[in-house]
């Protein structure tokens, strides 16, 4: 356990660092960085001052241990846009995109993997066609064009829901929720559902295919033959073979769903990273984006190694295997 | 009453194609405590009778007609749920791969616990005392503490006697058994036989055994049914059939079975021999030596008449770079040989001897980790060698599975004649299609199919197109790793017929490696036997099959299904 | 004729996925509106009413006409006008064909390297295979949408502001092919470590087959049909991502609009009743991709036989 636990350390250090290089590269070779800092009246003299200060005269391995050492103290840096502390604008939004991307991950799977399996167990079935057409549709309709027709219909004609904003949000210690309020639930609702949507039929189409692979090799057979009841065919032994592989995916729909915010928190003005990184790009905000990079970057090497774990507790193939080897 | 009464069964499949009839008016009839065997080629539909019985016909294929009875009661168009609650409780079945028939997410434990309760009133721990009795009962040694393990950690011949104990844990009437045994190695096939037959005769079990091998039908059944296409050829006592078949297919199926106790120059091919017939250009072409050749322009007296010597070698598996951990595998360990000129050596050992790595070293496709093998004074392990590389097509290699080793995007002409154009043997286009022609004349494939591509032909048509590819390259040496392992008999008969006959005709040297005895023995000269990755063994061919030296020779022949059933040749044909 | 209808019908039994496109009327009917939406967008110089990039093509004095059927509609703008007076089919008909290009030629970019690059893996193995597929890694940990985004971002930064209109294409060619080339690369792999473990190709090294032709000639023809499903796939993953990219107003410029940045522009109109300039394009995209995805769909299942 310990041994496998730390060979994925070591893969999501490397994974890491190497996003810490491209963040850096961005940081330092795009644009010059004092240019952007200092204002055009800004005499030679104070910039090469400055240049030294901030070591952008040092060798460049030096300036990424720097970079990389900053990053870790949670230090990092200004804004060249609002020259606020990045670290700051970070904290105050990381909540909202958090939340919005954990409520349509729970509902991506609560709702994804028993349509999944319920298409894979009743294949061809009129219900399944069904089900399977609307996924068509789901994989089909860019997240944007889901979150106007949302809009329109909720928003503008019916006028159920708030078409923008997180609503009225509790602070708790730093993290603030919308979760508390019904303000805040009835302001996650359209956003949620419209960025979970893609998931949802990414997640389904991946247990279906998967479940019925399963379904058709000789253990399932000889399931059959010792005349097991179809439940404990279909679910025991079926579904949960289904699941190995499916764990591993969640891990890649949550960097989806962390990148479809982007979208999302864009059509709803949901005021979370997303929107952040969207300006800081419309605006050239290099440390901004870098900062954000490293962020989701981050986000998304922890929530794969909880998958790595996770894969590992459930097949006793890979468990036995760490343990023995 | 029998236990177990098909009468007229006919099973249909409808594909694009119309309707294909699986099984034809199949009848037998089995009795408590027998074992009834259903051999025939791939093809005969011998497994599909095992699955109607189970109901376990996959769709869209359908019972047409004819019946199906268990003790009397009729199974055909009976309740879905009737069948399912016979499946397991009254009638049981065992697959041919035991590392696929087992839920890799489960304890053994865990499956015949769930099996035991669901057929059975019994509570946990007395299912969990049940469970306990059968493994011990079908051989699993510390079977308290193994129980609690996952399939894959139990080895291949462990895992059928799991899978068996799944089959008997609610004391079945009836075992369906498809080819249970035909993934195992001999020695743990003759152990798995011997359960069945004992569990058969102790529990009064009636057995429905599947099978392509006669041997293990000689060695395990009571009587048995030939199949041919989808028909019941011949039926009878085990012994009266193999001894003395009457039907003109069974004659012939027999006839084509090596015998572990004779060697036969040829195998009698009833139907006429294919291919062997035509080909004059191409033996003429393949014949012709140009005299600065470079093997033939020097050699000492000492290895005058040797082709190859393999000197000492060892190769290694295992993890290596940058995160490897765990134990390298030493699969070939010292190993020594040497064939001489015109010869054929027959290289055999189990799964795991390293008979196949050995053969991959010698066609350079894995470099031993020391020693090295000598083809006249070349060696063909040095690194940068120039002269392994000019001799290099003097090696060829077959292979076992003519479904993989032929490319099935390109056309059978194209695949023949690459050989020609990697070493630009031919010297105009022209020439290069005629030689091919001529030469898929020769291992009667014939020239006019040199278009179709590969999926157009059966696997011992295959296998023919792969030898001509190999002859192509002007080999001396060929090497054949399981060249028949994959073809059914009668095809296996005509192949090895193929080999002798280009031997004789074209002066080749073979090194022919099987785990099947009574194959090496239709063809060798002398034998190399492998255990593990070291010689254990080495001789002529006749002296060991008669005589074996080592404890481990013995062993393999004494393991090896005797067919002491079966008729001499001659009376077959 | 008779043999030539016997050699059709011999033809269409044999081969697996024209049999099985025959009796799948989904797959026959997304592949007709699929051919006939590209064709038309292809031609649009040919078969648009106006030119929407030519100023003097259109007047702000026909802005927001409706579509023909409905009130105040005008038989010269069949779908209406958008904000600028610009014929709403036509300005659909060349955003289309520019979204398709876009797509297009970022699977094209994503085919060569990925597919380059996971071949040489999954043959090669050892050092060369972890190197890859370490970066494949950190690429798949980048999602596509972010890797675009970031592209684009940088582009912005390096480009001159002049010259950036001009080279946007190309930044969303290379931004968007870039987001793709792993899917390719982990699917040319596995492919090729299935086919290097076939027979063929050791029979192929015995002879001395060169290996980068063995790849070419011996593995590549054995793994195309992986790849032309994952192609078709993710054409129309390209196809919404440059959608995704010029609604989010990073994408292609708004005087050369394409479907993302007519939508965009329609968007802004949705509350105030002209729902005709964000329905259309929105349709149409709509149905380009699900079409796409219908024969994506019918590709993998009819490659696929464990699926049916």
């Amino acid at each position: 356990m310990i041994r496998f636990v730390g060979v994925r350390l070591f893969h999501a250090a490397f994974v890491m660092l190497a996003v810490s290089l491209i963040a850096f590269s961005l940081f330092r070779f795009v644009g010059d960085p004092i240019a952007q800092m200092v204002g055009t009246e800004t005499s030679i003299e104070d910039q090469e001052r400055l240049r030294e200060q901030l070591g952008l005269n040092d060798s460049l391995p030096e300036q990424f241990g720097r970079f990389v050492g900053d990053l870790v103290r949670g230090d990092f840096g200004f804004s060249f846009r609002t020259r606020e502390p990045i670290g700051e604008m970070i904290v105050a939004r990381l909540p909202a995109t958090l939340e919005l991307s954990l409520v349509s991950l729970l509902l991506s799977l609560v709702i994804g993997i028993p349509a999944g399996a319920y298409t894979a167990i009743r294949n061809k079935s009129p219900g399944a066609t069904a089900v399977l057409l609307v996924s068509l549709v789901g994989v089909s309709v860019p997240t944007f064009v889901i979150g106007i027709a949302l809009i329109y219909v909720f928003g503008v004609e019916l006028g159920w829901l708030p078409t923008f904003g997180r609503g009225e949000t509790v602070a708790i210690g730093w993290w603030t929720t919308g979760l508390a309020t019904l303000s805040g639930l009835k302001a996650i609702i359209m956003p949620a559902a419209t960025l979970a949507v893609y998931q949802l039929t990414l997640t389904m189409r991946l247990v279906r295919s998967e479940m019925l692979e399963v379904m058709r090799s000789d253990h399932i057979r000889f399931a059959e033959a010792r005349g097991l009841s179809h439940g404990t065919i279909h679910y025991r032994h079926g579904l949960r073979g289904t699941l190995v592989p499916v764990v591993t995916i969640v891990g890649l729909q949550f960097g989806g769903i962390i990148a479809f915010s982007i979208v999302t928190e864009s059509v709803f003005q949901w005021p979370g990273m997303g929107l952040l990184f969207l300006e800081s790009i419309r605006f050239v905000d290099i440390p901004v984006m870098s900062v954000y990079l490293v962020i989701v970057a981050a986000l998304f090497v922890l929530i794969n190694l909880i998958v790595d774990i996770t894969y590992f507790l459930i097949d006793p193939r890979i468990r036995v295997r760490a343990r023995e080897g | 009453m029998a236990l177990l009464e098909i009468d007229n069964l006919t099973v249909e499949y409808p594909t694009r194609f119309g309707v294909v009839t699986a099984i034809r008016d199949v009848s037998l009839k089995l009795e408590p405590g027998r074992i009834h065997g259903l051999v025939g080629e791939s093809g005969a539909g011998k497994s599909t009778v095992g699955a109607a019985v189970m109901g376990l016909i996959a769709s869209p294929g359908r019972v047409a007609s004819g019946s199906i009875k268990l003790t009397g009661e009729e199974l055909v168009g009976a309740d879905d749920n009737l069948r399912r609650g016979y499946r397991g409780k009254r009638m049981a079945m065992i697959f041919q791969d035991p590392l696929t028939s087992l839920d890799p997410l489960f304890t053994v434990e865990d499956q015949l616990i769930e099996t035991i309760r669901h057929h059975l009133p019994f509570t946990a721990d007395q299912a969990r005392k049940r469970a306990l009795t059968l493994l011990e009962a079908v051989g699993i040694d510390d079977a308290p503490r193994r129980m609690r393990d996952y399939p894959h950690q139990f080895s291949g011949g462990m895992r059928q006697r799991v899978v068996i104990a799944l089959a008997i844990c609610t004391e079945p009437e009836l075992i369906i058994a498809d080819e249970p045994t035909t993934a195992l190695d001999v020695s743990v096939q003759k152990q798995i036989l011997a359960l069945i037959r004992r569990l058969a005769r102790r529990h009064d079990i009636g057995v429905i055994f599947v099978t392509h091998d006669i041997g293990v039908i000689g060695e395990v059944t009571d009587f048995v049914s030939v199949m041919y296409q989808g028909e019941v050829v011949e039926t009878g006592p085990t012994e009266l059939i193999l001894g003395g078949p009457q039907q003109r297919y069974t004659k012939s199926l027999m006839a084509a079975v090596p015998r572990l106790g004779k060697r036969l120059p040829r195998f009698p091919t009833p139907g006429g021999d294919i291919g062997g017939k035509g080909g004059d250009d191409a033996e003429a072409w393949l014949l012709r030596r140009d005299e600065t050749s470079t093997s033939t322009a020097v050699i000492n007296a000492e290895t005058a008449n040797q082709m190859l010597n393999v000197d000492r070698i060892t190769v290694e598996f295992g993890p290596g770079g940058l995160f490897g951990r765990g134990q390298r595998v030493r699969a070939v360990d010292d190993v020594s040989f040497a064939i001489g000129r015109g010869e054929v050596l027959g290289l055999v050992g189990e799964s795991g001897s390293g008979k196949s790595t050995i053969a991959k070293s010698i066609v350079g496709l894995v470099r031993p980790d020391s020693g090295c093998i000598w083809y006249g004074d070349a060696d063909l392990c040095a690194r940068d060698s120039n002269e392994a590389g000019a001799v290099r097509h003097e090696v060829q290699m077959i292979f076992q599975d003519p479904y993989s080793s032929l490319n099935n995007r390109w056309r059978i002409g194209d695949i023949v004649a690459e050989p020609l154009s990697v070493y630009r043997l031919a010297e105009s286009r022209r020439q290069a299609r005629a030689l091919v022609a001529s030469v898929l004349d020769l291992v009667g494939v014939g020239r006019e199919n040199m278009h179709r591509y590969p999926h157009q032909f059966s696997g011992g048509q295959r296998q023919r197109i792969a030898i001509a590819r190999a002859l192509v390259a002007r080999p001396r040496l060929l090497v054949c790793d399981e060249p028949t392992s994959a073809l059914d008999v009668s095809i296996q008969a005509q192949i090895l017929n193929l080999l002798k006959d280009l031997q004789a005709r074209l002066g080749l040297t073979i090194l022919f490696i099987s785990h099947n005895l009574p194959v090496v023995r239709q063809m060798a000269d002398r034998v190399v036997v492998l255990r593990n990755g070291r010689v254990e063994e080495t001789g002529e061919a006749e002296a060991f099959f008669n005589e074996p030296q080592s404890a481990y020779g013995k062993e393999l022949l004494a393991e090896t299904p005797s067919l002491h059933l079966l008729g001499p040749v001659i009376a077959m044909i | 004729m008779a043999s030539l209808a016997r050699r059709w019908r011999d033809f269409t039994l044999n081969n697996e996925i024209v049999y099985l496109w025959l009796r799948a009327p989904a797959a026959q009917i997304a592949t007709l509106v699929a051919t006939v939406l590209i064709a038309a967008t292809l031609a649009a110089p040919l078969v648009a009413p106006t030119d929407p990039f030519d100023l003097a093509t259109f007047s702000i004095l026909d802005s927001f006409v409706p579509p023909v059927w409905t009130d105040g509609g005008d038989p010269r703008f069949i779908l209406g006008t958008d904000d600028q007076g610009r014929d709403l089919l036509s300005s659909i008909l060349y955003g289309a064909r520019l979204s398709i290009l876009v797509g297009a030629a970022a699977i094209a970019f994503a085919v060569v390297i990925g597919v380059s690059l996971g071949m040489i893996a999954g043959y090669f193995g050892g050092w060369l295979d972890t190197v890859i597929m370490r970066v494949a890694d950190v690429q798949l940990s980048l999602p596509a949408i972010m890797t675009a985004l970031l592209i684009d971002g940088v582009a912005r930064g390096i480009l001159p502001a002049a010259r950036h209109d001009d080279l946007m294409f190309y930044v969303l060619v290379g931004a968007i092919g870039l987001s793709l080339w792993v899917n390719f690369a982990r699917t040319a792999r596995a492919s090729t470590l299935v086919e290097r473990g076939k027979e063929y190709v050791q029979a192929a090294e015995i002879l001395g087959v060169g290996r980068f032709r063995i790849l070419l000639t011996h593995i590549l023809p054995n793994i195309r049909g992986p790849i032309m499903v994952i192609m078709t796939v993710d054409l129309a993953v390209a196809i919404l991502l440059e959608a995704t990219l010029s609604f989010l107003g990073v994408g292609v410029p708004a005087s050369q609009p394409s479907l993302g940045t007519l939508i965009r522009i329609g968007n802004d109109y949705i509350f105030s009743g002209e729902w005709w300039v964000v329905a259309f394009p929105a349709l149409t995209l709509i149905v380009l991709i699900i079409s796409v995805n219908v024969v994506g769909d019918f590709l993998r299942d009819a490659l696929n036989p464990k699926l049916r």
